[in-house]
């Protein structure tokens, strides 16, 4: 390692990695239906720090944009997503996701 | 200077998100991320992506999470109990997730014509991002709008007082 | 070779009686059933008896109109091939010789004069179309039979009676009795087609061949250089041959079924029970007859089976009380004479024994049935008697068929008879014994029929309700011209109708005789027959209290007798219980094996579903787990399908 002012774009690349994963390993995890989903967008930020790499690699902005994109979709999903949540506590009264299981055979 | 800068916000990122892992409270856990967000922001600035890093500050941490943390706090959602787990998540989960992560370091790290970044390279305006965004992609663009409208409409439409009630167990 | 002599006519004519009485029987009016039932055999009969003609060179103006001109026997008709597989060529080929035409003659003729009697008889009966359209059929398996020039085309004709005589047995199905009697003549006959299939096979393989004629050239040209007639070949064929005849012919072992089998209508009993298809037996040997020439072990057995059976049936015959089953053992007993000519390589002997026969006990049978018609159903004999007075012309055609079977001179009987018991005292010290217990059986049947002569006509009535009276004349026309023929029909003789069969059938070997030896046997045969009918006379008119008596003062053997020796029962223990057992063991086999498949498949089918239910549990997080787990395994493929390891490996040097 040397203290050149670079970084290799692999080592965000393997951060992004991690993060994906720590994402999924929250979703399996976790037993609070808010953090479940925390989690997802955990991931979903992961892949956005991934897109920005390969924008900067190739010189797209059309990688930033889809980030941006990504972005305003989150924004949708997360405010639909908690909605649901709020409607399925209402209902099941408990936040605990193996409670919620009424898609059981 | 990048690289200190990079190994501090992405030891943010990192610890960050095992913290929101080893939480219990779902508040806890929506803070830690926030922390996650934001370093991801300085991420993006340290990749030359200056609009995004608005963004990401704007509206991810400062929008939906917030909204995460109002409805953390409107549900009044306590500390996790202990239930009966699902076995398929450890047994299943766990390798596959193993396997996933050694997958892609080694695909990553074997990848040999990837660049490397530096402070001050290439920095992409946002001019250059609008001038993209609002020629090739205005189509998109317009349609994102009417999906985020659509969000909110549904939203609104879920999260009503009326609807939902007629529950089960209370 | 002659024009055609258009022989398929002779079986086609009752096929088309059969398949429209069949068909539409139910719905036509009656008279038009009759009509076309009858116009098939008539018409069947009318070819045969033109070609006689034409044979005999008559110089008939019908015969020369319908043929073109003399045929000469043997005549082949081809119509074209049936099998053609590798080595077996069968055609079907129609052969008339001597031997069928003898043979149809008596087939249809007969045939005829039945379905004209099953007109009055079967008058009332619900069945009526379907009645005809089997006896229809009937006639056409018979002349294939008959007609057939290889042994597998007279297979078929043989099954086909059998068929036919299933179903008229169990004609009228709804009794019990009925369908148990069809079924047991079918299946006894179906052992003994077992034999009949063995011998075709072993035929088929030592010579390449089931044409009657290529069969019996094949042995004559080359009687010393083929192999197989001194290995024992043709005896096992011949008597797999006699295994099958005794089936069909109910000699021993396999005879059980005809007694049952007079469960169906009486003119079927004549027809098929007495006078044509338990003769088919007697006919194959004497197609065949090439074969048992040269297997002189198998001519022994089958002189001594049809000794045996004469004696034995004859016994059990004297102490029946049903009027039809009295005639059913004396249809074994006499077939057993017939057996015992083909034994004697007598086979004109037979043959003429199987006319006569065909005409006294169609005679008997017909008579008998006219007599349960006037009795209202009426079969035991104790309750019948004094009908002599009521039913005239029965009672004197009856009278004409008992004194032709018990032979005496000069009706029908008597000549054949006589041919064949003279056959056997020549035949050396063996043939005298045959000769015994040709006599003793001639005995006992005089003694029988006249105690069923006396039983059923004389003396008084002993059911003073019934009042009988005479058949229509649609039944007692054929009685009349059945009289007839059992006086005059053995007046043709022995010698001129052996020669006339010779070309057929081989010669009648009596030169070891001479006139004088015949006629004192023939005076000690109606002696014999005479004395039966006295001892007839003592007990059944001067003194009917006598049989009881004795039937009291020995009840093994008379229990014995009534009871069929037990036979029955003894096949019974033997054969049907153990097969029964075993195949209700081999069903449990088999029944368990299907159950354990079925159940193993809904085992299985089970044990997958509840697999699959624990996959849907509702869990959320199993279910996040299981999407992990997929994704990462597609895109593992995904991977290493369009890179492989090696990539990775070497990108690992830098």
């Amino acid at each position: 390692m040397n203290f050149q002012q670079e970084v290799p774009l692999a080592w965000y690349l393997l951060l992004s990695a991690a993060l994906f994963s720590l994402g999924i390993v929250g979703f399996l995890i976790k037993r609070n239906l808010i953090t479940v989903f925390m989690s997802i967008e955990l991931m979903l930020n992961a892949v956005n720090l991934s897109f920005v790499t390969f924008a900067h690699q190739w010189h797209a902005v059309k990688g930033q944009i889809f980030v941006f994109f990504v972005m305003m979709v989150a924004a949708a999903e997360a405010a639909v997503g908690l909605a649901i949540i709020i409607a399925v506590f209402r209902a099941r009264a408990t936040l605990a996701v193996d409670r919620i299981d009424l898609m059981k055979l | 200077m990048h690289l200190i800068l990079f190994f501090l916000f992405a030891g943010f990122c990192l610890a960050g998100a095992i913290n929101l892992l080893l939480q219990t409270h779902p508040i806890n856990s929506a803070l830690s991320l926030i922390v996650v967000m934001t370093s991801l922001a300085v991420l993006y600035l340290l990749l030359g992506a200056e609009f995004l890093a608005a963004a990401q500050v704007i509206v991810y941490a400062g929008a939906i999470m917030v909204l995460f943390t109002f409805v953390v706090m409107l549900l009044n959602a306590g500390r996790e109990e202990r239930t009966l787990g699902s076995k398929a998540a450890a047994r299943l989960g766990f390798p596959a997730i193993t396997v996933l992560f050694a997958v892609l370091a080694t695909m990553i790290l074997h990848a040999h014509d990837l660049a490397s970044a530096s402070l001050n390279d290439d920095i992409t305006s946002t001019q250059d991002l609008s001038r993209v965004l609002f020629h090739e992609l205005l189509l998109p663009f317009e349609v994102t709008s009417v999906l985020v409208l659509i969000a909110i409409l549904g939203a609104v439409a879920l999260a009503r007082a009326g609807h939902g009630d007629g529950s089960v167990d209370r | 070779m002659n024009d055609s002599l258009h022989l398929w006519l002779i079986p086609a004519l009752p096929l088309a009686g059969f398949l429209i009485n069949g068909i539409a029987g139910r719905r036509l009016p009656k008279w038009q059933v009759t009509s076309v039932a009858l116009a098939g055999p008539l018409a069947a009969f009318a070819v045969v008896f033109i070609i006689l003609l034409g044979v005999m060179n008559s110089g008939s103006a019908t015969a020369a109109a319908f043929l073109a001109n003399t045929p000469s026997l043997p005549f082949v008709d081809h119509f074209g091939s049936w099998l053609a597989v590798g080595p077996l060529h069968v055609d079907f080929t129609f052969v008339l010789d001597q031997l069928s035409l003898v043979m149809l003659l008596v087939v249809t003729g007969v045939g005829f004069l039945i379905h004209v009697y099953s007109a009055g008889y079967m008058a009332d009966d619900e069945g009526y179309a379907r009645y005809f359209s089997y006896l229809n059929l009937f006639l056409f398996f018979m002349t294939t039979l008959v007609l057939a020039g290889n042994i597998l085309l007279m297979f078929v004709g043989w099954e086909g009676v059998g068929l036919a005589s299933y179903l008229l047995i169990g004609f009228w199905f709804q009794k019990d009795s009925a369908a148990n009697a069809g079924k047991k003549a079918f299946i006894v006959n179906r052992v003994g087609d077992f034999g009949f299939l063995i011998g075709i096979f072993l035929l088929l393989a030592h010579f390449g061949t089931l044409t009657f004629t290529e069969i019996a050239s094949k042995i004559a040209s080359s009687a010393v250089e083929l192999p197989i007639l001194t290995g024992g070949v043709l005896t096992t064929i011949a008597l797999c041959l006699l295994f099958g005849a005794t089936g069909k012919s109910a000699q021993l072992p396999l005879y059980i079924w005809l007694p049952d089998a007079m469960e169906g209508p009486t003119p079927v009993s004549a027809l098929i029970h007495a006078a044509t298809m338990v003769t088919a037996g007697v006919y194959m040997i004497a197609r065949t007859h090439v074969i048992f020439d040269h297997a002189p072990f198998a001519l022994g057995v089958v002189a001594v089976v049809g000794a045996a059976t004469a004696l034995f049936a004859a016994t059990m015959g004297l102490v029946q009380n049903d009027i039809k089953r009295v005639l059913a053992y004396s249809t074994i007993s006499q077939l057993g004479y017939m057996f015992l000519a083909c034994g004697l390589a007598a086979y004109s002997a037979a043959i003429f024994h199987l006319v006569t026969h065909a005409f006294f006990k169609a005679l008997l049978f017909l008579a008998a049935g006219s007599v349960i018609h006037a009795m209202g159903g009426e079969q035991d004999l104790r309750k019948m008697g004094g009908l002599r007075k009521k039913l005239p012309v029965t009672f004197w055609t009856m009278t004409a068929g008992v004194i032709a079977i018990a032979g005496f001179f000069p009706f029908a009987g008597f000549f054949s008879k006589d041919a064949i018991l003279y056959a056997a005292y020549l035949d050396g010290t063996n043939g005298k014994i045959f000769w015994v217990v040709g006599l003793l059986t001639a005995l006992l049947t005089s003694l029988y029929m006249f105690r069923l002569w006396y039983m059923a006509f004389l003396g008084e009535s002993r059911s003073p309700g019934v009042h009988p009276h005479e058949s229509p004349w649609s039944m007692l026309g054929p009685l009349v011209i059945l009289g007839v023929l059992s006086v005059t029909g053995g007046w043709i003789g022995i010698e001129h109708f052996s020669n006339f069969l010779a070309p057929a059938t081989g010669p009648l070997n009596l030169e070891a005789g001479s006139t004088r030896l015949e006629i004192i046997l023939s005076v000690v045969a109606v002696l014999v027959a005479l004395e039966g009918l006295l001892i007839a006379d003592k007990y059944y008119r001067r003194r009917p209290e006598r049989p009881s008596q004795v039937a009291a003062a020995v009840p093994g053997i008379y229990n014995l007798l009534l009871h069929k020796y037990y036979v029955d029962e003894f096949y019974g223990a033997v054969v049907v219980k153990p097969l029964l057992a075993f195949s209700k063991y081999v069903l449990g086999g088999f029944d368990l094996l299907l159950t354990g498949a079925a159940w193993l498949l809904a085992g299985i089918a089970n044990f997958v579903g509840t697999i699959f239910q624990g996959w849907q549990s509702g869990n959320l997080r199993s279910y996040a787990a299981w999407l992990t787990a997929g994704a990462v395994a597609l895109l593992l493929f995904l991977l290493l399908s369009n890179y492989g390891f090696a990539v990775d490996l070497k990108g690992m040097g830098r």
